[in-house]
């Protein structure tokens, strides 16, 4: 019993590796034998993952699924906007600045959310994300209304070093996306992690433990709100615009379903979920205009076949397996 | 003064729209734990239903009827066949809900096309009644004083029969209800059926006036969502209440400060939510 438990553990571990290795062989090897094309949507899958993961820390971790966690990458990437196009403000401060306002945004929207459980949870963070997007659409001498703002300058001209054309913005991109899933990693498995597991899986029991869950709730809600401002802020420079577009109710509940369509509380699932939306996306608005009534078909389909999400499914399935395999 | 008293009066108008649209809400929450991210698209429905119906006899009243019936039906039918096999499962019926509000959206584009368009008002509420210097259209006082009639007939519903008294025990708590022996299960689909027609509904009432356009339905969809934040969710006076709030204020604020309007909506809930984070009538 001890022998094959071992066995399984090593086999699982080496396979985690391999996978790794492959992936990251693949995500680093193959761009440049695409179209820019394809690069340039690998690059917007990959800013999504960023975001998605960002989201899973509240969903799949914590238990707060937020309706308004595309807000802090419409924060980020508008403080780039003005601040660039406005202040004519160099790279670094657009970067901090971009990560400060969306660490504020978190601590101030935290404040109004930490508190509240559940469904209560996702009508308050639905209505403070509309609000956001309010502000976006309506704020017009700031932000530009429904116009947006455009004129972001490129990443090159703008820091200065040698990044033009979409192949090493590409690689930029996926060193953000492998810096930051390697911190969110560490993040939910670290102490505080587990506490936030913890509070997911029985708040009640976790306070009686004495654990100050409203405070680890609302620091993870602004961990999470950094990350995803760093996603809007490689969105801003990759787009060259921002608009209140990805800031509305369709935004915020895509986001939502890039998470649970890969499986919350895995992060490898919510960055899985993110490249086929924006992939679908993509592929579907190419060919036809209908492509809402084909998405919202998706959503309702997903929730009936893989409820707890792809990648969950594919780990049971190759957890069944190898216990089949590894039976004497 | 007279521009306090017409401003005062629009946010009425608004506020009864407000509640046609959230006292469905209100309920399919507080019975069913529902988040309906559909429930503006019932709106919208009701809008271009009745445009259709409009078009073909030139009758207001047979569009209302037809309009509340027809998306009463789509909403039982959702609730039937598809939210019920989640029960208990808060965040999958909110993503299937989601899933419907965008094939309606994109469903009502394909049927009606994109033009923005409004009702026309019905012959008898014409014209507008003047008192010393303030002009308010009848129709707008036509449709408060009929949200009015429709929240008393609620409340009256709600306090006063059977059904009520059942729909409160399945609100307060669905499993001691069932305990009971009451039929928890048609009750929900009663109550989303209801609810749905009622916010369809409020579509034709505001059709005239608001029209319809696509994206109606995420406009109102906040306001709605805001008005049972406030009000406490799953109670109907709180729902009553919190859309003559969020209708005045949404209406002064967009009079006065036009690029912060959603930020003056914004305010109110948060002070409720602090002060009492169940909402106004909400209990918890």
């Amino acid at each position: 019993m001890e022998e094959g438990k071992k066995i399984k553990h090593t086999t699982g571990t080496r396979n985690k590796l391999a996978g790794l290795v492959l992936v990251i062989a693949i995500l680093v090897g193959f761009p440049p034998l695409l179209s820019s094309y394809w690069v340039g949507l690998l690059t917007e899958m990959l800013i999504f993952a960023t975001l998605a993961m960002s989201l899973d820390i509240l969903v799949g971790y914590t238990g707060m699924p937020s309706l308004s966690h595309a807000g802090f990458f419409g924060v980020a990437a508008y403080t780039v906007a003005i601040l660039s196009t406005r202040h004519q403000a160099g790279f670094w401060l657009c970067l901090l600045g971009g990560i400060a306002m969306g660490v504020f945004a978190g601590a101030v929207l935290g404040l109004f959310v930490s508190h509240v459980k559940s469904v209560y949870f996702l009508m308050i963070t639905l209505a403070l994300g509309m609000v956001l997007w309010g502000l976006s659409y309506r704020w017009i001498p700031m932000t530009g209304g429904d116009n947006g703002i455009s004129g972001i300058p490129s990443l090159e001209a703008h820091t200065g070093l040698p990044l033009a054309g979409p192949l090493p913005f590409y690689y930029v991109t996926l060193f953000v996306f492998a810096l930051c899933g390697s911190l969110m990693a560490l993040f939910v498995s670290s102490p505080f992690g587990h506490t936030l597991k913890g509070i997911r899986e029985s708040e009640s029991r976790m306070s009686s433990l004495g654990v100050n869950t409203w405070l680890h709730r609302y620091l993870c809600y602004i961990v999470a709100g950094a990350f995803a401002s760093v996603a809007g802020i490689l969105w801003a420079y990759y787009n060259g615009f921002v608009s209140p577009s990805y800031l509305d109710l369709t935004a915020s509940v895509e986001l939502f379903f890039m998470v649970t369509l890969g499986g919350a509380g895995t992060l490898v699932g919510p960055a899985l979920g993110a490249g086929i939306i924006v992939f679908l996306k993509n592929f579907i608005s190419a060919y036809t205009d209908r492509w809402l009534l084909i998405l919202g078909t998706v959503y309702i389909l997903a929730i009936f076949f893989a409820p707890r999400g792809l990648w969950n499914r594919f780990l049971r399935k190759a957890r069944n397996r190898e216990r089949i395999t590894s039976r004497p | 003064m007279v521009y306090l008293l017409s401003q005062t009066l629009n946010g009425l108008f608004s506020a009864a729209l407000l509640f046609l649209i959230a006292s469905g809400l209100t309920l399919v929450f507080g019975v069913m734990k529902i988040v309906n991210i559909a429930h503006g698209s019932y709106y919208m429905l009701g809008v271009y239903i009745a445009l259709t119906v409009v078009r073909q006899t030139h009758s207001l009243l047979l569009g209302v009827i037809a309009a509340a019936l027809v998306v009463a039906a789509i909403g039982w039918g959702m609730e039937r066949l598809f939210l019920r096999r989640l029960a208990g499962q808060d965040l999958a019926q909110m993503m299937m809900t989601m899933g419907f509000a965008l094939i309606f959206r994109d469903a009502a584009l394909l049927i009606w096309g994109g033009d923005p368009f409004t009702l026309p008002y019905p012959a008898m509420f014409r014209g507008s009644i003047e008192f010393q210097d303030i002009v308010f259209p009848i129709y707008r006082l036509f449709v408060i004083l009929l949200a009015a009639c429709v929240a008393a007939f609620l409340r009256i519903l709600n306090e006063k029969t059977l059904l009520g008294a059942k729909l409160r025990a399945a609100v307060d708590d669905p499993e001691m209800a069932g305990g009971v022996g009451i039929n928890v299960a048609l009750l929900s689909g009663l109550v989303f059926a209801a609810g749905a027609g009622l916010a369809a509904f409020g579509g034709v009432m505001g059709g005239p006036i608001l029209g319809g356009y696509p994206g109606i339905d995420f406009d109102l969809l906040p306001l709605a969502f805001v008005v049972v934040i406030v009000g406490g969710m799953g109670s109907l006076p709180g729902a009553a209440a919190g859309s003559i709030l969020v209708g005045l204020i949404d209406n002064f604020g967009k009079a006065l400060v036009p690029e912060l309007s959603y930020f003056t909506l914004f305010a109110p809930m948060v002070i409720v939510l602090a002060v009492k984070p169940t909402g106004l009538f909400g209990r918890g």
